[in-house]
C-alpha cells in the first residue's frame, strides 16, 4: 500500500529525472538493436534508387527549425546524400526563414562528408546541390513554383543568380522535378500536398516528426505521397538502407539515437502500467 | 510483325536506292523515311490547357526496331530546328510543352541507324498551333459539387431567414466559454487566448478568430484582462481589429489595450516556450487554445495544466487532439471548431450553413456506403455483373474528381 | 463604415470568386491573372515582418518604460533582435557575398558568417531544448491521465502500448512481427477514424470559405456581428 501511495503522490520531477537517465545512458553504452525497414520508408528509397534517371532533380523542403532538427535534420542529410550517390541534382527549398539555416547546415555537412568519402566523384555547390533563397508567402511560393521556379526565387540562398547556375539547367517548374520530399513538423506538409501535388501533380514524399506521422497515412494510401519517414525511426531506417550501399561515410545521427528512444519508450510503458496499477488499487480501496 | 517487316523493307529499299543514286555525294543522307510511315504520326492540341502544349503520337506497333528516331520542332517562320525527344519504341506519345498559342509550329522526324548515320529530317503534317481552352472539362464534377454545396448553403440560409427553426446539438466546450471567462473575472486574473500556431491561410485560424470576437466582447463586459500572443504578424493584425471592435461593441473601448495583443516569434517551439512562459508568469485563470496546433500543443497545454488554469482547447489537427484531451478540461474537436461561430452567436444565417455541412456529410456517407455495398455484391458475384462495375467506375470517378 | 466593412467584404467576395473561377479556366489570360495574384501575395507577405518587428519593439519598449516585472528580459529581446538583424544585413546570411564586403573590398570571406554562427551555437541548442521538453511532458501526461477507465480507454491503452513498442527497434527485438502490426494499426483503424474526422473538417473548411466569400461570416473583421 505504501508503494501505491508513493505512485499516486509521485512528484513529476522524479519522472523527468528517470526519463533523462533513460535517454542519456544508452548514448554512453549503446546496444544497437537490429532494425526492420518499413514500406513507407523503403518506397522513397526505392524511388530515388530506381526511378529517377541520372541528372534528375530531387527537391527537399526544409520547412523545420532547430527545435525539430533532432528528428528531421538526419532525414535531410541522408536523402540528400542518397540523391548525390545516384548523381542526381539536389535542390533545397524553405518556406520559413529558420529553415534556411537548417538547409544550409545540411548542405555543408553532406558536401563535406561526401567529398571526404568520394574524392574521385566530388560534388559542387551550385552544380550538384544548392538552396533556393527564402521568399515569404508560404502557399503563394508553392503555387508560384508550379509556374516558374527561377522567377519565384531569382537567386539561390547564397546570392547567385539562378539563371546562371548549372544546377538549374532544364528546370522550369514542377514538371522538371522528379521527386519532392517535404520535411516538416507542421501542416506545411499539407500545403505542399494540396497545392504542389494536388494542383501540379508533383511527386511527393513526406518526412515528419513521430508525433505527426499518423496524420499522413491517408495521403499514402491515396497515393498523394509515395512514402514517408516518420520521426527518428524513419530516418534511422533510411540511414540503414543507404549504409548497405556503402557510398557515404557521414555520421548516422538517427541510428545513434535509436537506443535512447527504445529505452524511453519502455519507460513510458512502465509509467502507464504503474499509473494503472495505482489507479485500480485506489479504485478497489474506495469501492470497499 | 507484318508492320515491322514492311517498315524495314521500306527503309532498306530507300537506303539501297539513295546509295546507288548519290554514291558520288558523300555528304548526302543515305537513310530515308517512307512518306507512308510519316502519315502515321498525328499532331493534336492537348485539351484543358492554356494553349502551351501539343501532342505528337504514332499508334503503329514496331517490334524489334533498332533505329533511333529524333523529333524536332521549328517555328513556322524560323530556320532553327530544336530537338524535342529521342525515342525508339512504338507506339509513341510525346507532349511538347512550353509553346505559345500565338505561334505556328512544324514538327520534323529523322531516323538514325546503329552507325550513327541520320536520315534527312522529314516534316510531319503541316504547321500547327496549340489552342488555349476556356474550361477544364476534367474538373466538371468538382465544379458541380461546389455549386451544389453553395446552393444548399444559400437555400438553407434563406429558409432560416424565413423563420425555420434548426436544431443544433450541445457542444460542452463552447458552453463552458462563458463560465471560464467568469472564473477569470472572479479570480482577478487574465484570460489567455492562443489563436493557434498557423497563418491566416489556415481556415482553422479564421475559425479561431471568429470565436475570439464573442469571447473578447464577454471579457470587455467583465473588464477582465485579455492576452493574445501571436505567431503570425497578419493574424496579430486581424486579432487586434477583432478585439478592438468587440470592446467597442461592448461599450468599453477604454479598457482595450493594444499591447495585450502582440507578436512573439515565428519559430514554432520558440512560440510554445514563450506562451508557456506567459502562463507561468501571468498565471491566467483561463487558457483558450483554439486554432491550428502541431507538435508544440502538449508543451502549451501541460504548462497551463501545471498553473491550474481552466483550459479549453480546440483544433482540427487530428494528431494533436489526444494531447489536448489529456491536458485540458474541455476539447473542441475537429469540425466543432468551425461550428463555434454559429453556435456562439446563434445567428440564423450562420446556423443555416451548419445544417448545409450536415446534409453534405450525409450525401458523402450515402455515396461511400453505396460504393461499399456494390463492391461487396460485385465481389460475391465474382465481378460478372457488368452494370455494377459501371456504377463502381462512375463512383470512383466522382471520388477521384 | 464603407472602408471598414463593405470594402473588405467586397474585396474578399470578388477575389474569392475570381480565384475559384480561375481554377477552372486554363486560358492564358486567367493564368496571367493568377500569376499576378501570387506575386501580390508574396510582396504583401514580405511586408508583414515589418508589422511583427513594430509590435515586438513597441511591446518591449513599453515594458521597459513602465518597469514591468522582468523588464530586464525585454532589453535582452531588443538587443538580440537588433544584433541579429545587423549581423544578417552586413555580415550576410550564409556566404561571404555580403554588403560589408561590397563596401570594403579588402574584407576577406570566412567559412562561417556571424549570423550562421549565432544560428548554430545559440538558436539551435535553445530551440532543441524546447522540443526535447515534449518527451518529459509526454511522460508525465501519460503517467497522469492514461488510465483504463472504460472499455474504450482500455482499447486505446493497449493500442498505444503496441504502437509505442513497435516504433522502436527494441519492440522488433521482443517480437519480430511487431512493426508489421503497427503498420496495420496505422494504416487501417487509425486511418478510418481520421478520415471520419477529416471529412467533417474539410466540409467545415469549405463552408467557412463559402461563408466568407458570400459575406455571411464577418466576425473576422471584428465585432460580434
Amino acid at each position: 500500500m505504501k508503494f501505491i501511495n508513493f505512485i499516486n503522490n509521485l512528484d513529476k520531477r522524479w519522472i523527468y529525472l528517470v526519463l533523462a537517465l533513460c535517454i542519456i545512458i544508452p548514448f554512453i553504452f549503446p546496444v544497437g538493436f537490429p532494425m526492420k525497414t518499413t514500406p513507407p520508408v523503403k518506397s522513397i528509397y526505392d524511388f530515388i534508387e530506381d526511378s529517377i534517371p541520372e541528372g534528375g532533380v530531387v527537391l527537399i523542403g526544409a520547412d523545420y527549425d532547430p527545435s525539430t532538427m533532432a528528428e528531421l535534420h538526419p532525414m535531410a542529410k541522408v536523402i540528400a546524400a542518397h540523391a548525390l550517390s545516384n548523381n542526381l541534382r539536389v535542390l533545397f527549398v524553405t518556406l520559413y526563414p529558420q529553415g534556411a539555416g537548417m538547409a544550409q547546415d545540411a548542405i555543408d555537412n553532406v558536401l563535406r562528408e561526401w567529398n571526404k568519402s568520394n574524392p574521385d566523384n566530388p560534388k559542387k555547390l551550385g552544380k550538384d546541390i544548392t538552396l533556393l533563397a527564402y521568399v515569404p508567402g508560404v502557399s503563394a511560393v508553392v503555387l508560384k513554383m508550379g509556374e516558374d521556379i527561377t522567377q519565384t526565387f531569382n537567386e539561390d540562398g547564397y546570392g547567385n543568380k539562378l539563371s546562371e547556375l548549372e544546377i538549374m539547367k532544364g528546370i522550369k517548374n514542377y514538371n522538371d522535378i522528379n521527386l519532392m520530399v517535404e520535411l516538416a513538423g507542421s501542416s506545411v506538409v499539407l500545403t505542399w500536398l494540396i497545392y504542389a501535388n494536388g494542383r501540379y501533380g508533383l511527386k511527393m514524399g513526406i518526412g515528419t516528426t513521430a508525433v505527426s506521422a499518423a496524420e499522413y497515412y491517408s495521403y499514402l494510401q491515396s497515393k498523394q505521397a509515395i512514402g514517408m519517414l516518420g520521426g527518428l525511426k524513419g530516418a534511422a531506417e533510411y540511414e540503414h538502407l543507404l549504409d548497405k550501399k556503402n557510398v557515404y561515410g557521414g555520421r548516422k545521427d538517427a541510428s545513434i539515437g535509436m537506443d535512447a528512444q527504445s529505452s524511453a519508450h519502455i519507460f513510458f510503458i512502465i509509467l502507464i502500467v504503474l499509473g494503472n496499477i495505482a489507479y485500480f488499487v485506489k479504485k478497489k480501496k474506495e469501492g470497499k | 510483325m507484318k508492320n515491322k517487316t514492311f517498315f524495314f523493307i521500306l527503309i532498306l529499299l530507300s537506303f539501297v536506292l539513295s546509295f546507288s543514286q548519290n554514291e558520288t555525294f558523300k555528304d548526302e543522307n543515305v537513310l530515308k523515311i517512307d512518306p507512308a510511315f510519316l502519315k502515321e504520326f498525328i499532331i493534336k492540341d492537348v485539351g484543358n490547357d492554356d494553349g502551351t502544349k501539343l501532342e505528337i503520337s504514332c499508334q503503329k506497333i514496331l517490334e524489334g526496331n533498332t533505329l533511333l528516331f529524333k523529333l524536332y520542332r521549328k517555328e513556322e517562320n524560323d530556320t532553327i530546328l530544336k530537338l524535342i525527344k529521342t525515342f525508339n519504341s512504338f507506339p509513341v506519345k510525346i507532349v511538347d510543352e512550353g509553346l505559345s498559342y500565338q505561334k505556328k509550329y512544324e514538327y520534323y522526324i529523322s531516323a538514325t541507324d546503329s552507325s550513327g548515320e541520320e536520315s534527312e529530317k522529314c516534316l510531319i503534317g503541316g504547321s500547327v498551333s496549340p489552342k488555349p481552352n476556356i474550361f477544364k472539362t476534367d474538373k466538371t464534377i468538382l465544379l458541380l459539387m461546389i455549386i451544389i454545396y453553395t446552393a444548399i448553403i444559400v437555400f438553407l440560409v434563406e429558409s432560416v431567414r424565413k423563420g425555420k427553426d434548426l436544431f443544433v446539438r450541445k457542444i460542452s466546450g463552447l458552453d463552458t466559454l462563458d463560465e471560464a471567462v467568469g472564473r477569470a473575472t472572479e479570480m482577478g486574473r487574465p484570460v489567455l487566448y492562443v489563436p493557434g500556431s498557423s497563418t491566416m491561410s489556415d481556415i482553422a485560424t479564421i475559425a479561431s478568430l471568429n470565436i475570439l470576437g464573442p469571447v473578447a466582447k464577454k471579457i470587455a463586459e467583465y473588464e477582465t484582462k485579455l492576452i493574445v500572443p501571436n505567431r503570425d504578424p497578419i493574424v496579430m493584425t486581424v486579432a487586434k481589429e477583432v478585439v478592438k471592435e468587440s470592446y467597442s461593441e461592448a461599450g468599453r473601448p477604454d479598457v482595450y489595450n493594444d499591447n495585450d495583443i502582440f507578436f512573439l516569434t515565428d519559430s514554432q517551439f520558440g512560440y510554445a516556450a514563450a506562451v508557456s512562459g506567459i502562463m507561468t508568469r501571468e498565471k491566467p485563470a483561463t487558457n483558450l487554445l483554439l486554432g491550428m496546433f502541431w507538435a508544440e500543443s502538449l508543451i502549451m497545454a501541460e504548462a497551463g495544466n501545471t498553473t491550474g488554469a481552466i483550459q479549453i482547447a480546440g483544433t482540427d489537427a487530428v494528431t494533436q487532439l489526444p494531447f489536448f484531451i489529456t491536458s485540458c478540461d474541455y476539447t473542441i474537436i475537429g469540425e466543432e471548431l468551425y461550428a463555434a461561430s454559429a453556435y456562439l452567436s446563434r445567428e440564423p444565417l450562420l446556423l443555416g450553413t451548419l445544417k448545409a455541412q450536415d446534409y453534405f456529410k450525409g450525401f458523402i456517407i450515402i455515396l461511400i456506403t453505396l460504393y461499399f455495398f456494390i463492391l461487396i455484391i460485385s465481389w460475391l458475384t465474382g465481378g460478372h455483373l457488368v452494370f455494377l462495375d459501371k456504377i463502381l467506375e462512375m463512383l470512383r470517378f466522382i471520388f477521384k474528381s | 463604415m464603407f472602408v471598414r466593412r463593405t470594402l473588405p467584404l467586397l474585396v474578399s467576395a470578388i477575389f474569392g470568386i475570381a480565384l475559384i473561377l480561375q481554377f477552372f479556366v486554363p486560358h492564358p489570360a486567367s493564368k496571367s491573372f493568377y500569376n499576378m495574384m501570387l506575386d501580390w501575395l508574396i510582396i504583401v507577405s514580405a511586408f508583414t515582418y515589418l508589422i511583427a518587428v513594430q509590435s515586438t519593439v513597441e511591446l518591449h519598449v513599453t515594458k521597459i518604460k513602465r518597469r514591468v516585472e522582468g523588464w530586464q528580459y525585454s532589453i535582452i529581446v531588443l538587443v538580440s533582435l537588433f544584433v541579429t538583424a545587423i549581423l544578417g544585413i552586413f555580415g550576410g546570411a550564409f556566404m561571404p557575398t555580403t554588403l560589408w564586403m561590397k563596401i570594403f573590398p579588402s574584407v576577406k570571406p570566412s567559412d562561417t558568417t556571424p549570423l550562421m554562427y549565432t544560428y548554430l551555437y545559440m538558436q539551435m541548442p535553445m530551440q532543441s531544448t524546447i522540443f526535447s521538453l515534449l518527451a518529459f511532458y509526454m511522460a508525465s501526461a501519460a503517467f497522469r491521465s492514461f488510465r483504463a477507465r472504460s472499455f474504450d480507454a482500455t482499447l486505446l491503452l493497449i493500442t498505444a502500448g503496441i504502437v509505442t513498442l513497435g516504433r522502436v527497434p527494441l519492440g522488433e527485438f521482443i517480437y519480430k512481427g511487431l512493426p508489421d502490426v503497427v503498420e496495420w494499426i496505422l494504416k487501417y483503424p487509425n486511418m478510418a477514424a481520421q478520415r471520419g474526422i477529416l471529412i467533417g473538417v474539410q466540409l467545415g473548411i469549405i463552408a467557412t470559405s463559402i461563408k466568407i466569400i458570400l459575406g455571411i461570416e464577418r466576425k473576422y473583421l471584428g465585432g460580434g456581428k
